[in-house]
């Protein structure tokens, strides 16, 4: 299947059908989600077999990684080319949350002053533009979410984990499995621990706050950014989760092991963007 | 530049899957460069058409062949197509062929991953293309998809907002494939100030993809959101702005026209040198100058945006930040004709394409610049003067750029010659019918003449209908670049290990057409 190539020892991979079937995947996601946000017939269907594709797709082509990984075809060249892959993955990450960042503070120090000033009197009288708000046309009540309650303790789960993967990280350098084992343990289930919290609190400002997607700047500027943070957070969980299930099965040695620190980087990320969302999102409203 | 190995191709992979599945599965640099090129070449077509029907729309004032509905729709998914399926495709491919070849690499750092990034995009655009075909029909707001309009519209705006998503993913991981390659896949000797000019404007441009792609999913994602879930992004009902998009939007849209113009830089600068049998004039201010274009495309997006609403102060920090990119772009044209001063010349195809490029690029920079200034901004904005502008750096500068390099590297891909003589007609013809189609339109821009609009007023006409001309023939003529790339890759005369011979990179050391693994053992680089 693979083999050692010649050339400087670097390792390419032999022809491959994972890619032909992730693009197949996105294109049953690509029409299914066109299809059923426009409520047309078929839509969830293709969007779920296209999803099923893509995990498998995801599955396998990480499993032979991992494979090529233990069988030692990656020398240190490669282990380099990782390293530069991720650093800039997660740097476009870090822009991708920067759209939604700057959206929220061009709305925040421009749209809403902006629209509450002396011009806009005479469309909007009572609208002050006191952050936060729905904006002048969406007059729902609704109460915002406050940062000391459910928010801080989920700094709190967030931060401790960041210690938890650093202890992980330390323990298979210096090879105590066990410490290794029970510091991933705890940092995954830090993260699933926050992203079920953070379920709750979205249950909560439905419920009892009457904070919805719907709720102009403010509900927008929240869930997209909580959202999509949450979301990161999910995935950074399942990918501790697989490192996880690599360490019991034996992987990573204390010098090669770019696996786990890959996704403690990816996890680091997260961390970092959670901070920037309790200080801009939650705690100066 | 050493010891080239002499291959034994056989050995390495030992079963190749062949037919159609060879191409699916390849994980080899330059079958996915060739995928890519054709890919671009058959949208290149596409947008080709698109634009051939609006031009024959405008042909004479008054409705004669489509709605003015449809006729929207065909000038937004000329621009969709032209940017994300023709231009943006044919420097990735040209990256995938080159850069490994360039720089002593045996392939690109993730051999798989290049594939699927290739292979992202004809889902991405059959998703696009598809949008003809939905109720409400294709987007229809302009290629930047402006809110309120594209909120308002039909499924077409979902399809191709997932398309870009699709797109921008390919991008991203394309770009950081590219860049990983260059910093880490180096022959031993080549210092990052060694390396060929056009790895350098590709790592740059590859700095800038990966920092502006993610930008432009989070603009559309929120147009998405507002479109289907609600949120008010870009309502002011909601205290959000339409004009906010546009911020964001061109945040990655000003970047996004120096990602199509900085490889094109660097074939040229591979070019000129070659045919001027000089080395290039002043490259390491070639390279600062590169960076300084690269750096400034981030600081000037709301130039595109003077009349849609922002202080003063503002418009003047994007008109005088907008006219600073003068300077290293200057740098440029100034150290490609001091490449060439006392140079000793031949004019073959591909320097042809180069110095066609330098010509006509320097006038779409200066009419750049004139629009970069606000009041004069304020009179042609949305008038044909702008899309005189931008065709001549997109199509005389970037496509005159993916011309160029394709005549220069053809021997190295096929390993024979292409036909000289019709290259030579390809340019010219291309050369005339382009400032044909274009140049007429500074003046009806200048004289009012708005764009987007399938009709117009009778004091236009005649410039129109040269113009309608020009682009015909324009169009016409890239068959017959079809026809002498078919004809190189079915034969003609051998092509050497290097052609030229005036031709300095490490590419020409190995045998046309290049082996299937490019250097198996890294050439060391002196």
């Amino acid at each position: 299947m693979s083999q050692e190539a010649g050339h400087g020892h670097y390792y390419v991979p032999a022809p491959s059908t994972y890619p032909i079937t992730g693009s197949i995947a996105l294109l049953f996601m690509g029409f299914g989600a066109a299809f059923s946000v426009n409520r047309l017939p078929l839509g969830y269907g293709l969007l779920t077999i296209g999803f099923a594709i893509l995990f498998y797709m995801i599955f396998v082509w990480f499993r032979t990684v991992a494979r090529e990984s233990e069988s030692g075809k990656f020398n240190k060249q490669v282990d380099t080319s990782f390293r530069w892959g991720m650093s800039w993955f997660i740097f476009s990450e870090v822009m991708f949350f920067a759209a939604f960042f700057g959206a929220l503070f061009y709305m925040r120090v421009y749209s809403i002053p902006w629209l509450s000033d002396l011009e806009h009197k005479i469309l909007w009288p009572d609208f002050t533009g006191i952050w936060p708000t729905a904006g002048p046309g969406i007059t729902e009540k609704f109460m915002p979410m406050g940062p000391w309650g459910l928010p801080a303790i989920n700094t709190l789960i967030l931060l401790t984990s960041g210690v938890t993967v650093t202890w992980a990280h330390w323990a298979l350098k210096l090879n105590k499995r066990g410490q290794l084992k029970l510091g991933l343990f705890l940092t995954f289930a830090l993260g699933f621990l926050f992203v079920g919290l953070q379920a709750y609190e979205y249950g909560h400002a439905y419920s009892d706050l009457n904070l919805k997607l719907t709720t102009g700047a403010y509900g927008a500027s929240f869930f997209m950014l909580t959202g999509f943070h949450g979301f990161h957070v999910t995935l950074g969980s399942i990918m501790l989760l697989v490192i996880y299930c690599r360490v019991l099965a034996g992987h990573f040695t204390p010098e090669n092991h770019f696996g786990f620190e890959g996704v403690a980087w990816y996890w680091h990320f997260v961390d970092v963007v959670w901070l920037g969302l309790f200080i801009f999102v939650y705690w100066l409203i | 530049m050493a010891a080239v190995h002499d291959h034994d191709v056989g050995h390495a992979h030992d079963h190749h899957p062949s037919g159609m599945m060879r191409w699916m599965m390849t994980t080899n640099h330059k079958d996915i460069g060739s995928m890519y090129l054709w890919f671009s070449f058959i949208m290149f077509l596409t947008g080709g058409v698109m634009a051939l029907t609006i031009r024959a729309e405008l042909f004479q004032p008054g409705i004669q062949i489509v709605q003015p509905e449809f006729f929207n729709q065909l000038t937004t998914m000329h621009g969709l197509v032209m940017v994300f399926g023709a231009i943006m495709p044919a420097f990735v491919g040209f990256a995938n062929w080159q850069i490994p070849m360039m720089i002593g690499a045996p392939d690109m750092a993730f051999a798989r991953m290049n594939n699927w990034s290739f292979w992202l995009l004809p889902p991405a655009a059959l998703l696009l293309t598809a949008s003809f075909f939905v109720p409400g029909g294709a987007p229809a707001g302009g290629w930047t998809i402006y809110p309120p309009l594209s909120v308002q519209m039909g499924m077409g705006m979902d399809m191709a907002i997932f398309a870009l998503h699709i797109m921008g993913a390919s991008s991203i991981m394309g770009s950081i494939n590219i860049i990983t390659t260059i910093l880490n896949m180096r022959a031993p000797g080549m210092t990052l100030m060694k390396m060929p000019l056009f790895v350098w404007t590709w790592l740059i441009t590859a700095y800038l993809l990966v920092m502006v792609m993610p930008v432009l999913a989070g603009a559309v994602t929120m147009l998405l959101t507002d479109r289907n879930f609600g949120t008010n992004f870009f309502n002011a009902a909601g205290g959000g702005d339409p004009v906010m998009f546009q911020h964001i939007f061109w945040f990655f849209g000003h970047p996004e026209v120096y990602i199509m113009i900085l490889p094109a830089f660097g074939i040229v600068s591979e070019i000129i040198p070659t045919f001027a049998r000089k080395p290039l004039f002043g490259y390491s201010s070639m390279v600062y100058a590169t960076a300084s274009i690269a750096i400034l495309s981030c600081i000037v997006w709301a130039h595109h945006m003077f009349t849609a609403g922002m202080p003063v102060t503002g418009q003047l920090f994007f008109m005088y930040a907008t006219m600073l990119i003068a300077i290293p772009t200057g740098v440029k044209v100034f150290n490609w004709t001091a490449t060439m001063w006392r140079g000793s010349m031949t004019f073959e195809t591909p320097m042809l394409f180069a110095i066609g490029f330098i010509f006509l690029f320097t006038v779409g920079g200066f009419s750049g610049v004139i629009c970069a200034i606000v009041p004069i901004d304020i009179q042609v904005q949305d008038t044909y003067y702008v899309i005189a502008h931008f065709h001549y750096v997109l199509v005389s500068g970037a496509l005159f750029g993916i011309f160029g390099g394709a005549y220069y590297w053809l021997p190295k891909w096929t390993g024979h010659m292409y036909d000289e003589t019709l290259g030579k007609w390809h340019f010219w013809l291309s050369m005339f019918f382009f400032n044909l189609t274009f140049f007429v339109q500074h003046f009806l821009g200048l004289a009012g003449m708005p764009r987007r609009i399938p009709d117009y007023a009778l004091q236009f006409a005649d410039f129109n209908m040269i113009s309608s001309i020009g682009a015909f023939g324009f169009g016409f003529t890239q068959l017959l670049f079809l026809y002498v790339v078919l004809k190189c890759i079915r034969g003609g005369v051998k092509a050497p290990a290097s052609p030229w011979e005036g031709a300095k990179t490490l590419e020409w050391t190995l045998p046309s057409p290049a082996p299937y693994h490019s250097f198996e053992t890294p050439p060391v680089v002196r």
